[in-house]
């Protein structure tokens, strides 16, 4: 949906990836001084959400695919992460590991059906689906209902890292997710990314070169699935619950939100646009349901005056294509 | 096929009914949806949204104006539809040409504004709307008794989405739309005024959607989040049917409905899901929908 340049000469390559550095750094900065300026469990929600953002950013800005229902695989990673980790007792990274798999195996079901389909189709089917897994957790004796999962431990990694020391679970979640975002990148930035953002430009010239443009699809889908399962899995670790919060639809628009508003299409995009969002909600939260509606204030915004969202519109001032 | 307790035959026909009665929503909202995305190319996200908007209208016109059911029918649908052709002239007109996922963002955020101030200034419960006093009562029908309100509702909608399909396909005006959805530049050429043609027939399908608020008003309260709870069962139903065929709305809808009442009869547990699960089967047979031509 958003223009960047697909073909870049051998100078410019190393140009643009000094860019991506210098932002890296400086994220990786504010990172490290977050916890003492802010409330380190809001930053280690937002860290959550931004790397879900991210996973649901390869989708829409690298492929073209706008998923509406990718809360279905940061609910379903979260559950059965809580799960493992409270009933079964596992160690809190085999736990994640549960979740992760089982958001990418949802992800292959789910991008199979969907991804046949293109443009709004693909988004009512994600839609349908999410909805779906949404009543399936309502009624699933594991997921306790309204109640949710609670109390799920944190216990330690590998036996070792005690998680309840919040400092401890604060580097844990930031290794998460800058495994995460880094995994965005090297996806994006290899022969595999190209020939989605070839896809994304024009599909039928993708096929006519001989590529099996769904399998690519599908692959793209059940990454950013396993992603967003990272994320949710993280999140229940974080927060020692998981809830129906996480696998609604509202939380299926929020990613949305956070990625249009940061940028689309752009590394930090999701990254900034997801603080953003969980920042609103903090500080907001006591005007109840006027949260929703400057969040659809905000949306009809970006959509009609600010199309490549705050990073979008900063790296096309600057002239670095690589944020 | 067993099944753990017995059924009576009052059971199956109340819960047929009810799916009757749901899949009488979801027709006209199914179809609102196929004739604003035939015309417009848009999804209307905001869909559900104006059904609720539909449903509160008739409530403010009952206990603000003194007008009752039978005005509200009328005037809900004029009153939601302008605010359609409102948003249709304002906003959606600067999204023509672009990737239609825009347009979707967008009435999804129109969606989320319009839900937000409602719950604002209703909260979450619902307020009670009652029957016309035309149609309170009951029929005996032998084998069940059939409220007057709950027939009037099936008839009603039939006959609204029968005689939707009959002015787009069988008269002049229709034609002029279909000329338009296929060719709108020659169409213009021809000295139709196409701009104003979308216009009406966005806030036509926005209409459609408000009368089924209104029709749903006495049997669901009127609440703020009516509209979400059956938006995506709609997609599904849209799905499942084919975009853009009409026909297949209509059908899709009321036969998506009787299923899902059917489901409660037998297996409770799956009545939320089955329109879903359906959807899913249907997308690996036939990716285009039952009535669709291309994906």
């Amino acid at each position: 949906m958003s223009a960047n340049p697909v073909v870049a000469s051998a100078g410019a390559v190393s140009r643009e990836t000094r860019q991506f550095a210098a932002a890296f750094l400086v994220m990786l900065a504010l990172i490290a001084v977050a916890p003492f300026v802010a409330y380190p469990f809001f930053v280690m929600q937002a860290l959550c959400f931004a790397l879900f953002a991210c996973a649901f950013n390869l989708l829409i800005g690298y492929v073209g695919l706008l998923s509406l229902g990718h809360a279905m695989f940061l609910g379903a990673a979260s559950y059965v992460c809580a799960h493992a980790a409270k009933v079964w007792g596992l160690d809190p990274v085999l736990a994640i590991l549960v979740g992760v798999v089982c958001s990418a195996v949802l992800g292959f079901v789910a991008g199979a059906l969907s991804i046949r389909s293109q443009g709004i189709y693909f988004a009512m089917i994600t839609v349908a689906l999410s909805q779906m897994i949404y009543f399936f957790c309502v009624e699933a004796p594991f997921t306790h209902g309204e109640d949710g999962v609670q109390g799920v431990p944190q216990g330690r990694v590998f036996g070792l890292i005690d998680l309840s020391q919040p400092a401890l679970l604060y580097v844990f979640v930031a290794v998460v997710f800058l495994f995460g975002f880094l995994t965005v990148y090297r996806a994006v930035n290899s022969p595999f990314g190209e020939i989605l953002k070839a896809i994304r430009e024009n599909e039928p010239r993708a096929i006519s070169l001989g590529y099996r443009v769904q399998r690519y699809k599908l692959a793209a889908f059940v990454l950013s699935a396993a992603l967003a399962g990272l994320a949710g899995a993280t999140k229940a670790i974080v927060g020692q619950n998981a809830s129906l919060t996480d696998v609604g639809f509202a939380m299926s628009g929020e990613v949305v939100l956070m990625t249009l508003l940061g940028g689309m299409g752009t590394f930090y995009g999701p990254v900034v646009g997801a603080i953003v969002v969980v920042s609103m909600q903090n500080y907001l939260a006591q005007y109840g349901q006027w949260v929703t509606v400057i969040q659809g204030g905000v949306f009809v915004a970006c959509v009609l005056a600010f199309r490549r969202g705050v990073v979008g519109e900063i790296a096309s001032a600057l002239k670095w294509t690589s944020l | 096929m067993f099944f753990g307790h017995a059924i009576t035959a009052q059971q199956l026909f109340g819960q047929l009914l009810i799916g009757l009665i749901n899949g009488s929503f979801y027709a006209l909202l199914s179809l609102g949806l196929a004739v604003i995305f035939g015309m417009l190319n848009v999804v209307n996200f905001a869909h559900g949204a104006l059904y609720m908007m539909g449903a509160f209208v008739a409530y403010f016109l009952l206990h603000e104006f003194g007008l009752n059911y039978w005005w509200a029918l009328i005037g809900a649908p004029l009153i939601v539809g302008a605010f359609g052709a409102l948003i249709e002239r304002t906003l959606l007109v600067r999204l023509r040409g672009l990737d239609p996922l825009y347009s979707l963002l967008l009435t999804f955020g129109l969606a989320l504004m319009i839900q937000g101030l409602f719950q604002n200034e209703f909260g979450a419960s619902g307020m009670p709307y009652a029957i016309p006093p035309q149609l309170a009562g009951a029929h005996n029908l032998g084998f069940m008794f059939l409220p007057n309100y709950r027939a009037w509702v099936i008839g009603f909608s039939a006959f609204v989405c029968f005689a939707t399909w009959f002015v787009i396909e069988k008269t002049r005006i229709g034609a002029y739309l279909r000329a338009a959805t296929e060719n709108p530049t020659m169409t213009r050429a021809f000295g139709l005024n196409v701009p104003r043609m979308i216009t009406l027939t966005y806030g036509f399908g926005v209409g459609l959607a408000a009368l089924a608020g209104v029709l749903a008003a006495p049997i669901n309260q009127v609440r703020p989040g009516m509209g979400v709870d059956i938006i995506a069962v709609v997609f599904a139903v849209v799905v499942i049917g084919g975009m853009g065929s009409i026909l297949g709305s209509i059908i899709t809808g009321f036969t998506l409905g009787v299923v899902e009442g059917l489901t409660k009869v037998f297996y409770p547990e799956a009545s939320n899901t089955v329109v879903f699960v359906i959807m899913a089967v249907v997308l690996l047979i036939k990716p285009a929908g039952l009535f669709g031509k291309v994906a």
